[in-house]
C-alpha cells in the first residue's frame, strides 16, 4: 500500500517535472520571459528575418522534404505559434534579409533579391535577381551570411576554405601558408552594392579581413557599424600536442566579437585570441609556441567567448518590449561546439552583450538556455545529441525576438511581459 | 539437472571458458582495444565519442552505411587519405575536411577500422591486417592512374 502510493507520487512528479520542461518551450529564461514553440520540423533553419508585419522568413541549409529551400510563416491568429507555412527556391544557404519591400536571400555562392507585395508574400519566388555571383564555396565554412547598412550596401561573409591556412589543411605538421593566399578571396567581409545585379569580386570591395569565419553579424545602426562574431580555430591540441592538452585546446582560442571598421584586419590565420591571457597569440602553424605574442597591429575583440561554441547569429535589440537594458544590445546565439572533445560540449544557448554609449561592456551573460535539451546542469557531451542547436536571431516588429534551429528546424518566439 | 550434479562437466566447462577467454582477450579483442585508444587521440574530436558526428559538419561513423559495408579498400583510403570531397553520404554532406592519417601502420589502420565498424549500434566485421594490404595495392592501381 505504502509502496503504490510512493510509486504514484514518483510518477506524478515525474510528470510535473515534464510539462515544467515544456513550459516555455523547455527554454532557461529570465524572470518575466516567456518562449513559445513558433514553429518545428521546418528544415535546417539558418538565419531568419521578420517584415515590419511580422511575416517570418527562413533559409534553409539544404531544401527540407517538400524541396524547399526559403520558408516563409505567418501567425494568423496571434497565439505565438505560425499557422500558415509555405516555401519555394532550391538554393540551400544561410544568409536571409529584409530590407525594405525586397527579400535577399544567399546561397553558399550567391546572393539573391525577391520582391514582396503589400502582404509580405514574394511575387517572383523562381524568378528573382541575381545580386552577386561567383562567391568562393569549397566546403568548409561555406555559408554566405549578409546583413546591410542604412544606404542599402550589403555585407556578405566569405569563410575561409581551411582552419589554419596550412600548405595541407588540418593535417599535422603542415606549415602556415606566408601569405596566407586564401585571404584574397575569402577569409573575410566583403561589400556589395544591394541594387546592383550580377556582380562579382571584381565589383566589391573587401571590408575586412583576417576573419577565418563569420556566421553571424549585424549592423548596429545606433553607431552606424557592423559587427561580426568569429569562429576560431580547431585542434590546437591534434597538431600540437607538446604545446597544448586537451583541456587547454577546450578553452582556446576565444570565441571573438568585433566592432569593425573599414579596413581592419582581426588576425586570422597568423594569430588567435587567447582570452586568459587577454593577448593575441602567435599560431603554432606560423612559428608560436602559445605564449609569444602577435602583432600589436590586428584587432581587439570586443568581447571575447569561450571557445568552440560557434557564434551563428548576432541581433541588436532595438525594440521597446524588452526592458531597458536590453535596449541597443547585441544578442549572440551560440549553436554549440564539437572541438572541446574529448571534454564536454558548450554553448547551445543564446548570450546577451550589454551596450553602454554605444560600446560593448565586455561582459556578457546567458540570455536562452536549455535548446540541447539536457536535464538541468548535465552537459552535452556528443553534439548530435542536442536537441536544438540555436542559429538565426530576428526581431519582431512588436519587439519580440525569434530563434531559429538547423537541426530539426525550430524556431522559438521569445517575449517579455511585466 | 544431471549435467549440474556433474563435477568432471563443470571442469570442462570451467576449462574451455578460461582458455576461450584468453584467447579471446589476446587475439580476438586485443585490436578493438588498440583501436578503441586510436579512436579516442584521432578521431574522437571530430566523430565525437558516440560516433554521431557533428550534424552538416564530421559525418557520423555510427550507422552510416559505408562504414559497416563491404567497401573495405574505401574506408582504409580515408583513414590514410583523408577525405574532403563534395559527395554525399546516406544523403547528407559534410562541410569539414578530415585530417590525413599518414603515419598509420597497416595494423593501426586496421584496428581503428575494426573499432568503428563493431561500435556504437554497428555490427559489421571487423577488418584484418591482410585486407588493409590488399587494400592498400588496390588503392594504388587506383591513385596511379
Ligand atoms: C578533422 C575532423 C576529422 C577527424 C579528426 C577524423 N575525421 Fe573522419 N571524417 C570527417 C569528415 C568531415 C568526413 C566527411 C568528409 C566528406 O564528406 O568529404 C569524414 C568521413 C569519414 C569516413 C567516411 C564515412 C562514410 O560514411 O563514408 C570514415 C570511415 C572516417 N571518417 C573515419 C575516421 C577515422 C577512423 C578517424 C580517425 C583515425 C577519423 N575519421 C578522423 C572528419 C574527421
Amino acid at each position: 500500500m505504502k509502496k503504490g502510493l510512493q510509486i504514484l507520487c514518483l510518477i506524478l512528479a515525474a510528470f510535473s517535472i515534464k510539462a515544467i520542461a515544456q513550459e516555455n518551450a523547455g527554454l532557461k529564461l529570465p524572470e518575466g520571459f516567456k518562449a513559445s514553440l513558433y514553429a518545428n520540423n521546418i528544415g535546417s533553419a539558418r538565419h531568419i528575418a521578420v517584415t515590419k508585419a511580422g511575416v517570418v522568413f527562413a533559409k534553409l541549409n539544404y531544401p527540407n522534404k517538400e524541396g524547399n529551400a526559403i520558408i516563409r510563416l505567418e501567425d494568423v491568429n496571434n497565439d505565438g505559434v505560425a499557422d500558415k507555412v509555405n516555401g519555394w527556391a532550391k538554393f540551400g544557404g544561410t544568409g536571409i534579409y529584409v530590407k525594405g519591400n525586397s527579400l535577399y536571400a544567399s546561397s553558399n555562392e550567391a546572393i539573391f533579391k525577391y520582391e514582396l507585395n503589400n502582404k509580405d508574400e514574394v511575387v517572383n519566388p523562381q524568378t528573382p535577381l541575381t545580386i552577386v555571383t561567383g562567391l568562393i564555396n569549397r566546403r568548409q565554412h561555406e555559408s554566405k551570411s549578409i546583413t546591410f547598412d542604412q544606404q542599402n550596401n550589403i555585407y556578405v561573409n566569405i569563410g575561409a576554405y581551411s582552419n589554419a591556412c596550412q600548405t595541407s589543411d588540418r593535417t599535422p605538421g603542415s606549415q602556415g601558408m606566408m601569405p596566407c593566399p586564401i585571404l584574397d578571396s575569402a577569409g573575410g567581409i566583403w561589400k556589395f552594392d544591394g541594387n546592383k545585379q550580377n556582380q562579382t569580386y571584381k565589383d566589391g570591395k573587401r571590408y575586412a579581413t583576417g576573419l577565418r569565419n563569420v556566421v553571424g553579424l549585424d549592423w548596429n545602426n545606433q553607431t552606424n557599424q557592423l559587427y561580426v562574431a568569429q569562429h576560431g580555430r580547431d585542434q590546437l591540441n591534434s597538431f600540437y600536442p607538446n604545446l597544448y592538452t586537451d583541456a587547454q585546446n577546450a578553452e582556446l582560442p576565444a570565441e571573438t566579437f568585433y566592432a569593425i571598421n573599414e579596413g581592419d584586419n582581426a588576425g586570422w590565420p597568423y594569430v588567435y585570441y587567447d582570452p586568459a591571457q587577454h593577448k593575441k597569440i602567435v599560431s603554432p602553424e606560423y612559428g608560436g609556441d602559445g605564449q609569444k605574442e602577435g602583432s600589436k597591429d590586428f584587432k581587439e575583440p570586443a568581447v571575447a567567448f569561450p571557445a568552440h561554441m560557434a557564434p551563428m547569429g548576432v541581433l541588436f535589440y532595438t525594440g521597446n518590449q524588452f526592458p531597458e537594458k536590453y535596449k541597443n544590445g547585441a544578442f549572440i546565439s551560440f549553436h554549440g561546439s564539437w572541438n572541446r572533445a574529448p571534454l564536454p560540449q558548450e554553448g547551445f544557448f543564446v548570450a546577451f552583450v550589454p551596450f553602454k554609449d554605444g560600446k560593448a561592456t565586455g561582459e556578457w551573460e546567458i540570455f536562452a538556455n536549455g535548446f540541447a535539451g539536457v536535464e538541468n546542469g548535465a552537459k552535452v557531451t556528443n553534439t548530435a545529441k542536442a536537441k536544438a542547436r540555436p542559429c538565426g536571431l530576428a526581431q519582431g516588429p512588436d519587439g519580440s525576438i525569434y530563434v531559429s534551429d538547423d537541426t530539426k528546424g525550430a524556431i522559438f518566439k521569445i517575449s517579455y511581459s511585466k | 539437472m544431471e549435467m549440474n550434479n556433474n563435477s568432471s562437466t563443470w571442469g570442462r566447462f570451467l576449462f574451455l571458458s578460461i582458455v576461450f577467454s584468453i584467447f579471446f582477450v589476446d587475439g580476438q579483442s586485443q585490436n578493438l582495444v588498440n583501436g578503441k585508444k586510436i579512436f579516442e587521440t584521432r578521431c574522437l574530436v571530430c566523430h565525437q565519442a558516440d560516433g554521431g558526428g557533428v550534424p552538416n559538419m564530421n559525418a557520423p561513423l555510427d550507422a552510416s552505411t559505408n562504414v559497416v559495408g563491404k567497401d573495405i579498400a574505401r574506408l582504409v583510403y580515408i583513414v590514410k587519405n583523408g577525405l574532403n570531397e563534395r559527395v554525399a553520404l546516406d544523403g547528407m554532406y559534410y562541410s569539414n575536411a578530415m585530417t590525413a592519417n599518414p603515419d598509420f601502420t597497416d595494423q593501426q589502420i586496421a584496428d581503428v577500422l575494426s573499432y568503428v565498424r563493431t561500435s556504437w549500434s554497428n555490427k559489421a566485421s571487423k577488418v584484418t591486417l591482410a585486407q588493409v594490404q590488399a587494400a592498400n595495392s588496390k588503392n594504388k592501381i587506383k591513385t596511379k592512374k
